[in-house]
């Protein structure tokens, strides 16, 4: 192998590449396949027929458009505060924690040691009706007697930025560490005040970060469904509802597969803007 | 040594300055502490307009942190700062009418060189055509014209250097402070920017303070030094007074190389070494144990030197072209030579001779012993 390797020096970087895109071609391009296939088929579990049925996507998107909308402005809002959260944490980590850095980016982590399902069963119970927020909120009068939190508009939308917040603040935190504070101090030799200076020099150096962790929140925020079963109603329910819905209890391959190709593509449609 | 040493820069100052020079900075008993280490030690110093001055010492001994609390970066401990007549003390650097080129040159990554020159202008308020007509005007000064597009990472460290140099003096600052701006230039480029440097604020006309540990650096550059070391100005004068009449043994040792011989103060005007040779010598008053400083070049092999002598036996030649080097051992301590190859032919002693050294009582300086010198 060894003498193989020396004398096809050239093949390396494909033989390093190999496993990568074994793993791909089986794992996403397969699937992608399959799913394409299945959302031009027509007819009736377990009968499928591949017809070229292209009035699958129409008649899904007439049918859903309100949820497909809505899954997007939920992402859009708690990825901005996502966004307005987490750059002064990110911001104090980095400049102000001194060694106490890595705890704090450990405490950012944290929620990770606990599933995903379990963390926002626990929201469930911090805005239940009988829960703490609640109670104090209809003390001091900012929700009526009768106000609640569950099942609301709200609490979706803080659940999902509770749930993507590490992924906005992270990618801030290292954009924002590689800053050289000799930069922060030249501009202000240059007559920037701090407000000056950190429009200037900090945020625009901290763009990869800002773009990185909108990408790595809003993504996955718009396809998410499980803040909106388990946090809100019918009423809130996204894309992933209808999509989850339509997989697994309607039995409805066809519309389910093509309501994930059109949020992949409109999700790539915003990314090239 | 330190109540000493404090004393001096009003000494130091005085030949050489007019009364009605105007002054640009002015530190008044200024102190700076980190936690418990004193970096700055009550230090006051009085830099006039148009000069080009050098604060130079070894590593840590609070050079920089002088420079960083003038730019605003630092705030002392105790004591006040003074551009002109304000005070400037407390004041944040971007209300401070000084520009710094820094050690690392801080460019600004993401602007193009033409911005990043600008962006003091801009931030005065300075708009238009007036903008570009003066960045290209200094990108002119600096030997720059026409790179004003490109990114800093597209230039090389000599030509980064001369747009952090430009984007500083864009501004028409009182003061421009300068932190080893050339530190991490190779050899051949810091001899010829040394040259510019001075060539350009003579042209310019603006108060340079330039901090450096560089002692030939600021020898070449400054008409002007304060020789720090452990926080305190240990002296302050024209280069050539710093080289012919070190104040103590510190500055006598680290601008250029001095034989300091132990003694005692004898007469006014004389030194009693270890071996019972009575030196004539500058003594200034000084009393007690001494060192009696000579350097290498001004001794000569042989007695035409001067009056004064010291036996001893050549222990090594060196032959550098320009100069023949000698170590002389002597009764009163071993002793450096630097004998300038002016005949060919000439016959240099071998190790071994004896040999007569001699200089003159006026090359003779006088400083307290340090304590870098034991014996």
């Amino acid at each position: 192998m060894g003498s193989f390797l020396h004398r096809h020096r050239s093949l390396t970087p494909y033989l390093l590449l190999a496993p990568g895109m074994l793993w791909l071609a089986i794992f996403f391009l397969v699937p992608m396949v399959f799913l394409g296939y299945q959302s031009l088929q027509s007819g009736l579990f377990p009968h499928f027929q591949f017809t070229w049925e292209f009035s699958n996507f129409s008649s899904a998107l007439s049918g859903y458009h309100t949820q497909l909308v809505r899954s997007f402005v939920y992402a859009g809002i708690a990825t901005l505060a996502c966004l307005v959260l987490a750059y002064p944490l990110a911001y104090w980590i980095a400049f102000r924690a001194g060694p106490w850095r890595n705890l704090f980016l450990l405490f950012i982590v944290a929620p990770f040691f606990v599933t995903y399902l379990v963390r926002t069963l626990a929201w469930l119970n911090i805005l239940a009706d009988q829960g703490p927020v609640v109670r104090v909120l209809r003390d001091v009068h900012v929700l009526g007697p009768d106000g609640r939190l569950l099942a609301t508009t709200f609490a979706v939308v803080a659940g999902i930025t509770y749930n993507f917040f590490p992924f906005m603040a992270l990618p801030l935190y290292v954009s924002l560490e590689q800053i050289d504070p000799r930069l922060l101090e030249a501009s202000k030799d240059l007559y920037a005040s701090s407000t000056q200076s950190f429009l200037r020099v900090t945020v625009p150096h901290s763009m990869p970060g800002i773009v990185a962790g909108t990408l790595l929140t809003f993504i996955p925020a718009a396809g998410d469904f499980i803040n909106a079963a388990l946090l809100g109603t019918p009423n809130q329910a996204m894309i992933g509802n209808v999509i989850q819905a339509k997989f697994l209890e309607s039995l409805d391959y066809p519309t389910a597969a093509s309501l994930s190709f059109i949020l992949m593509g409109t999700i790539m449609v915003m990314l090239l803007i | 040594m330190a109540v000493e040493s404090r004393e001096r820069p009003d000494r130091g100052q005085t030949p050489g300055q007019t009364p009605n020079e105007t002054v640009d900075v002015r530190l008044d008993h200024v102190t700076k502490s980190f936690d418990d280490v004193v970096a700055v030690d009550d230090v006051s110093l009085e830099i006039p307009h148009g000069s080009f001055f050098a604060l130079l010492g070894p590593s840590g001994c609070g050079k920089t942190t002088t420079l960083r609390m003038i730019g605003g970066f630092e705030e002392p401990t105790d004591g006040a700062i003074y551009l002109g007549e304000e005070p400037v003390t407390g004041r944040p650097p971007y209300k401070r009418d000084v520009n710094t080129v820094f050690q690392s040159y801080a460019l600004f990554p993401h602007l193009s060189i033409l911005e990043n020159i600008a962006f003091g202008l801009r931030r005065r308020g300075v708009r238009g055509k007036e903008v570009r007509g003066r960045v290209l005007d200094i990108l002119r000064l600096v030997g720059l014209e026409g790179l004003e597009r490109r990114k800093p990472r597209q230039l090389s460290g000599g030509q980064q250097q001369r747009v952090a140099l430009a984007r500083a003096l864009v501004n028409k600052p009182r003061v421009l402070l300068l932190d080893e701006p050339l530190g991490a230039l190779d050899l051949k480029l810091r001899k010829q920017m040394q040259l510019e440097l001075k060539a350009i604020q003579h042209d310019v006309g603006i108060t340079f303070i330039h901090v450096t540990h560089d002692q030939e650096e600021a020898m070449t550059m400054a008409d002007r030094i304060a020789v720090m070391n452990q926080g305190h100005v240990e002296q302050l004068g024209p280069p050539d007074e710093l080289y012919e009449r070190p104040a103590s043994a510190f500055v006598a040792g680290f601008l250029g190389v001095s034989n300091l011989l132990s003694g005692v103060v004898e007469d006014p005007d004389g030194v009693r070494l270890a071996d019972g040779t009575l030196v004539q010598a500058q003594v200034d008053g000084k009393r007690g144990p001494v060192a009696a400083g000579v350097r290498p070049e001004k001794i000569t092999l042989g007695e035409s030197g001067g009056q004064n002598r010291l036996p001893g036996t050549i222990a090594e030649t060196a032959y550098i072209g320009v100069a023949t080097q000698f170590v002389v051992d002597t009764p009163a301590g071993t002793v450096h030579v630097f004998a300038q190859n002016i005949d060919s032919g000439k016959r240099i002693p071998v190790p071994g001779s004896n040999v007569t050294l001699s200089w003159s009582p006026e090359s003779t300086f006088v400083v307290e012993r340090g304590e870098e010198m034991s014996e």
